[in-house]
């Protein structure tokens, strides 16, 4: 296999957006074609990887990993190493970004057509889609930690990209801040692991540590009850958790939506936010080291769950079109993750695909819904766009049938059967299949109340809709397409999609269909779609709609609790940021008051002992100096004057003495 | 026997005495001179760096010459890989500040700067402490008054207080070494960390000092440590640097956090870790503490400033935070863990040069904003410059980004380097030390907030992007950022086989 023309596919985009960044402004054009071009290259690479997984053939049954390992760099004698790597698991999501971005590429020309910082925008896009790429082909968890922080510096730019908004500019800050709390733990995971496998590479003829030698030891090394791949897991998942807005790091995702509409549905919807998802799905080894009921698993399953209703109710009360997109997306990342947590990496992976399709559709749509009523973004001020946007809302719709998961024709419906199929079938707790039931009742529900407040009723808005640029609903049509499509490789009848993960040839048969469980859960799934959209259409499709929602109305606080996100958000900012503030205040006092205190007090004490012996000089020895010297010359003034030189004087003196004399003799004889 | 690094430590003096001999109104001509000079400079180490036999990895260019016979006192000069990622550190940075003076540039600045850049030189290529000590002490005059060059009362309060906190804390070091001298009777580092490697330093000090027999090598390492952590700083020592950062003009900082804080960082790894291995290993807990408390606490109080150098001057502390971590790491590691305690060592070094060139560039995007805004320089005196000067963002967005560690970046590489030798070491240090990351994202993205992004301010509409020059000054050093990023080994196999010499 050619690894560099696997190469180029991360290279090919980074490299257009490293030229683009130094055009000027105005050379548009320019900038759009080279990174649409590289991408389109890098496209046509990443559907021949894809080919190339499909047709690997060893002779040998399970699953296929080609890689290619180059050395980075030399400390000691070890040598580290990068690597790159074609499997089935990257060929399925190479190809999936690549094309998905070149989609969005397009439809950006489009969107941002009259943006003064379309150059730049396009700049961002490349980095992004370099480094996901990145992430995705790499054979080296390092690789991937590199590659998965430069996509963290796109989002940023790309959420910041109208920098000029405060709340972009929160915005982006947060998101970038948020997942780097997952990745203080991705990082610590990935030195544990290093130390533990002593390699960062995947797959490496046997050494790598994906492979059964790294896989054992971590299995049996145990370091507070805990066997260590499951604690390297968890530290990882920390990571995952963060780009895949898993629940307590989800805050980040319904800000980011402050970016341009392509850049949420690329990346916040379709593909950097799967990274997570695709994180555990690649060193899925690790989770399941000891077992597919590893500590570690049932962690991933719960967190995944919980997200998934969690969020589902969330997006039940918001009110802008895409922070519901949004919620949506965490939700079904939530799913996601449930389905790996149940020992379904494949599930996992098809759900992500599906979901990649759907949403980016529906993101798209959003932003053609947004451009065409120029700029609006709150439902309410919608309403019956049907009329006005007749492609936009039909590929919308389908984009909201394949999420609700309406029955047999769209993708959505497949993948998240397979998903509470996999969790009904969990042996350690059947709460995530009903959580995960509840879920997809509310997505339905929610996705019928964004229908009927943007495309059905009467127009409440005061702008003039209209449909958007064949630029812009072209691509839509193409995922429209995609998301009915991708339920053939999906239904139980052709499960290639995950026998192809498994590395497994698929084959056809209707029995799939009707094996154990599996009819009985997509009649269930059936039923509960249906209540969901019809529930959503009575309460929100027959009467006209106003600026109260019919919810609101009969339930005021749980909607008002809901529309504030369940103050998640004021929590952090009471406990967690204040805090951190806190304690940065108490360094910079600990600093000023006490560290540089006890200087100024050394100083001060230095001045202290400098005056009083100063003093000490002046004042006593000076002072007593300068007193004996004065006595001694007076007393010496006076002893002189006796040494006049005159003899009168001393013969006076002498009879004198001899007097004074003669009487102390007396008085003693005496 | 050459004399190339006898001569590198001279040019720049040289072209000292050459631009004071120059009419001080012609900034022009001292530009020359002083840019000349150090790239004469720059140019020797360089090559210096390309013959230098890595296969081998020891000291080389030696000269070694009597200077007081009857102390036995050398002039013993040397370099290897870690004394020619310095040499080039400073060579680099020095035309880099000049540079960045712009028309600032006087007569006393030149002079002053090409002094500093001969003691630097001078310190690192020493092998005999009294030979290295008196170019590292000597090199308090020139920043002395290159701190007071504002000639604001606090600059010159800013100077003293830097001069005397470190000239107190080299006495402690001179103490030291003389009881070591009383010792040993040599003051060759070679020889001592000789003697050390075979356990002998510890028994000459205790011998030579009986009535003190059961402290003094503690004794002695300790005021080693504060001579040195001063420089560096370590907290709690630090609390001269903030002063000093901030009231010296700009070009000046990027000298003092980009060197003279080098000079610290250099002393821990060629005269501590060589002479006292042992009580490093023995006293590794309050040492990786002191790293710890270091790296976090310098984090927490960049968070609560408000000026953009303090930021930058705490975000130093903490930086640098991170060496003493990896070298105290490598020091706690059992002997035969060489992969790990190469990681940290070699990171530890690569952090020193990224360091240099990360915080040097920081310092010089903040004096061009302080020529733009008349000495403003407050976290909120700004707010949507990426708006009108969008080059300006970029590049120091750039630099910042490099500064929080982001891969494809020359800080992330270190930073790797030494947590993954450290958390093999020390898990529990190491991952509170992860903490000091989370707070650098925190208040450097708060400052591209701050400054770049939202609305723009009436008042910075004339604000001008970076001008010709301006960007000639910071496109090397970004170019470099990228560079030692993705090929990280262009500098670390220079030094690679240092570490290993040193580790062993």
């Amino acid at each position: 296999m050619d690894f560099l023309l696997i190469a180029l596919i991360p290279l090919l985009p980074l490299v257009a957006a490293g030229l683009t960044a130094l055009l000027k402004r105005e050379q548009k054009a320019l900038s759009a074609t080279l990174v649409i071009g590289a991408q389109t290259v890098a496209c046509v690479l990443s559907l021949w990887a894809l080919l190339l997984a499909m047709c690997a053939d060893n002779g040998e049954p399970g699953l296929i990993h080609e890689f290619v390992n180059f050395p980075w760099l030399t400390f000691g004698h070890e040598t580290l190493k990068l690597g790159l790597l074609v499997d089935p698991l990257s060929g399925v999501m190479g190809a999936m970004v690549a094309f998905v971005a070149l989609l969005i590429f397009i439809y950006s020309h489009g969107y941002m057509k009259e943006d003064r910082n379309y150059t730049r925008f396009y700049t961002f896009l490349g980095l992004f889609s370099g480094a996901m790429l990145g992430v995705v082909y790499s054979n080296s968890l390092l690789l991937t930690f590199v590659c998965w922080e430069l996509v963290g510096l796109a989002s940023y730019l790309l959420i910041g990209f109208w920098f000029f908004k405060p709340s972009a500019a929160a915005a982006a800050k947060k998101a970038f801040l948020t997942t780097r709390v997952g990745d203080m733990g991705l990082m610590i995971g990935m030195f544990w692991l290093y130390k533990a496998a002593g390699t960062l590479l995947f797959y490496d003829n046997g050494a790598g540590c994906l492979e059964q030698a790294a896989l054992a030891t971590m299995a049996k090394t145990l370091v507070g009850g805990l066997a260590l791949s499951n604690i390297i897991a968890l530290l990882i998942f920390c990571g995952a958790a963060g780009k895949s807005g898993q629940f307590p790091l989800h805050v980040w995702l319904p800000d980011a939506m402050e970016g341009p509409t392509p850049v949420s549905a690329l990346i916040h919807a379709a593909t950097m936010v799967a990274a997570g998802v695709y994180l555990v799905a690649r060193v899925f080894p690790i989770f399941a080291a000891t077992g597919t009921h590893s500590i570690s698993l049932i962690v991933v399953a719960s967190v995944g769950a919980f997200t998934a209703l969690f969020a589902a109710l969330i997006a039940v009360a918001q009110n802008d079109i895409k922070r519901i997109l949004a919620y949506s997306t965490v939700s079904q990342l939530g799913f996601m993750m449930l389905a790996a947590g149940v020992g379904h990496p494949g599930v996992a992976m098809l759900h992500l695909i599906a979901h990649a399709f759907f949403k980016a559709l529906l993101f798209m749509g959003a932003g053609s819904v947004i451009h065409g009523v120029h700029d609006e973004q709150d439902i309410r001020e919608m309403g019956g766009l049907r009329r006005f946007m007749p492609v936009t809302f039909v590929t919308y719709s389908i984009g909201m049938l394949a999420l609700a998961g309406f029955p047999v024709l769209f993708s959505g419906f497949w993948s998240k059967d397979a998903i509470l199929h996999a969790a009904h079938l969990w042996p350690v707790s059947q709460l995530p299949f009903y959580m995960a039931t509840a879920a997809a009742f509310l997505t339905a529900f929610y996705m019928t109340r964004q229908m009927a407040y943007v495309f059905f009723g009467q127009y409440r808005g005061h702008a003039h809709p209209h449909e958007s640029p064949a630029v812009m609903t072209l691509p839509l049509v193409i995922l429209a397409a995609a998301a009915i499509l991708m339920s053939l490789p999906a239904t139980p009848a052709w499960p290639a999609f995950e026998e192809f993960l498994k590395g497994e040839a698929a084959h056809f048969s209707l029995e799939g269909l009707t094996e154990p469980g599996f009819l009985q859960i997509a009649l269930t799934s059936t039923a509960i779609v249906f209540l969901g959209i019809g529930l959503g259409w009575l309460i929100y499709g027959r009467k006209p709609l106003g600026a109260v929602d019919p919810i609101q109305t009969a339930a005021a606080p749980a909607f008002r609790a809901l529309a504030n996100r369940l103050y998640i958000d004021e929590i952090y900012d009471a406990t967690v940021i204040r805090a951190l503030h806190g304690f940065g205040s108490l360094a910079a006092w600990i600093d000023r008051q006490i560290l540089a205190g006890i200087v100024s007090a050394v100083a001060a004490l230095s001045f202290f002992v400098s005056a009083v012996s100063n003093g000490i000089d002046r004042f006593v020895i000076n002072f007593g100096f300068d007193n004996s010297c004065n006595a001694l010359r007076e007393y010496g003034g006076a002893a002189a004057s006796c040494e006049g030189g005159r003899v009168q004087g001393y013969l006076r003196l002498i009879a004198l003495g001899t007097v004074i004399l003669l009487a102390v003799i007396g008085w003693l004889l005496v | 026997m050459s004399n190339s690094l006898t001569l590198l430590t001279f040019i720049p003096l040289i072209g000292a005495i050459w631009a004071a001999l120059l009419p001080s109104k012609s900034t022009g001509q001292l530009r020359f001179a002083g840019l000349f000079t150090t790239l004469v400079a720059l140019a020797l180490t360089l090559s210096l760096a390309f013959q230098y036999d890595r296969a081998a990895g020891g000291l080389q260019f030696a000269e070694r010459y009597e200077w007081i016979p009857s102390l036995h006192i050398e002039y013993y000069l040397a370099a290897d890989g870690l004394s020619l990622v310095l040499l080039v550190l400073t060579a680099l940075v020095t035309p880099f500040s000049l540079l960045a003076f712009g028309k600032g540039l006087s007569k006393l600045a030149v002079v002053l700067v090409l002094l500093l850049e001969t003691t630097l030189f001078g310190t690192f290529t020493a092998l005999n402490f009294v030979h290295w000590f008196f170019f590292y002490e000597l090199s308090l005059v020139p920043a002395f008054f290159l701190i007071r060059l504002g000639g604001t009362p606090k600059a010159t309060a800013a100077a003293t207080q830097f001069f005397i906190y470190t000239l107190f804390a080299g006495f402690a070091m001179l103490l030291g070494f003389l009881a070591i001298y009383q010792a040993t009777h040599t003051f060759d580092l070679t020889e001592l960390a000789a003697l050390a490697r075979q356990e002998k330093l510890g028994h000459a000090l205790s011998a030579a000092f009986p009535a003190f027999s059961g402290w003094i090598s503690g004794a002695v390492f300790l005021g080693i440590l504060v001579g040195l952590g001063v420089k560096v700083p370590v907290v709690p020592l630090h609390t001269w640097l903030p002063n000093a950062y901030t009231e010296a003009p700009a070009p000046v900082s990027m000298l003092l956090t980009g060197l003279l804080s080098k000079m610290g960082v250099y002393g821990f790894l060629r005269l501590l870790y060589p002479l006292f291995p042992g009580l490093m290993f023995h006293w590794q807990v309050p040492l990786l503490a002191l790293a710890v408390v270091t790296i976090v606490f310098s984090a927490l109080a960049a968070l609560a400033q408000r000026d953009l150098k303090r930021i930058v001057a705490y975000s130093s502390v903490n930086h640098l935070g991170y060496c003493l971590l990896g070298l105290f790491a490598v020091a706690a590691a059992t002997h035969a863990d060489t992969v790990n305690r190469a990681a940290a060592m070699n990171g530890v070094i690569l952090q020193i040069f990224n360091h240099g060139l990360t915080a040097s560039a920081l310092f010089c995007f903040i004096g061009f904003i302080e020529k733009r805004s008349g000495g403003l320089r407050g976290l909120n005196d700004f707010g949507g410059l990426r708006e009108v000067a969008p080059v300006f963002a970029g590049l120091m967005g750039i630099a910042i980004f490099s500064s929080l560690g982001l891969p494809g970046l020359n800080g992330f590489v270190g930073e790797f380097l030494i947590f993954k030798g450290s958390f093999a070491i020390a898990p529990g240090a190491t991952a509170l030390a992860a903490i000091g990351l989370f707070v650098t994202a925190v208040f450097l993205l708060t400052l591209i907030q701050r400054v770049f992004a939202g609305p723009l301010a009436e008042r910075w509409k004339a604000f001008p992007d970076l001008s010709t020059g301006e960007r000639l000054t910071v496109i090397p050093a970004i170019a470099l950022m990228f560079v030692l990023g993705i090929y990280p080994q262009l500098l670390i196999g220079l030094f690679n086989p240092t570490v290993l010499k040193l580790i062993f």
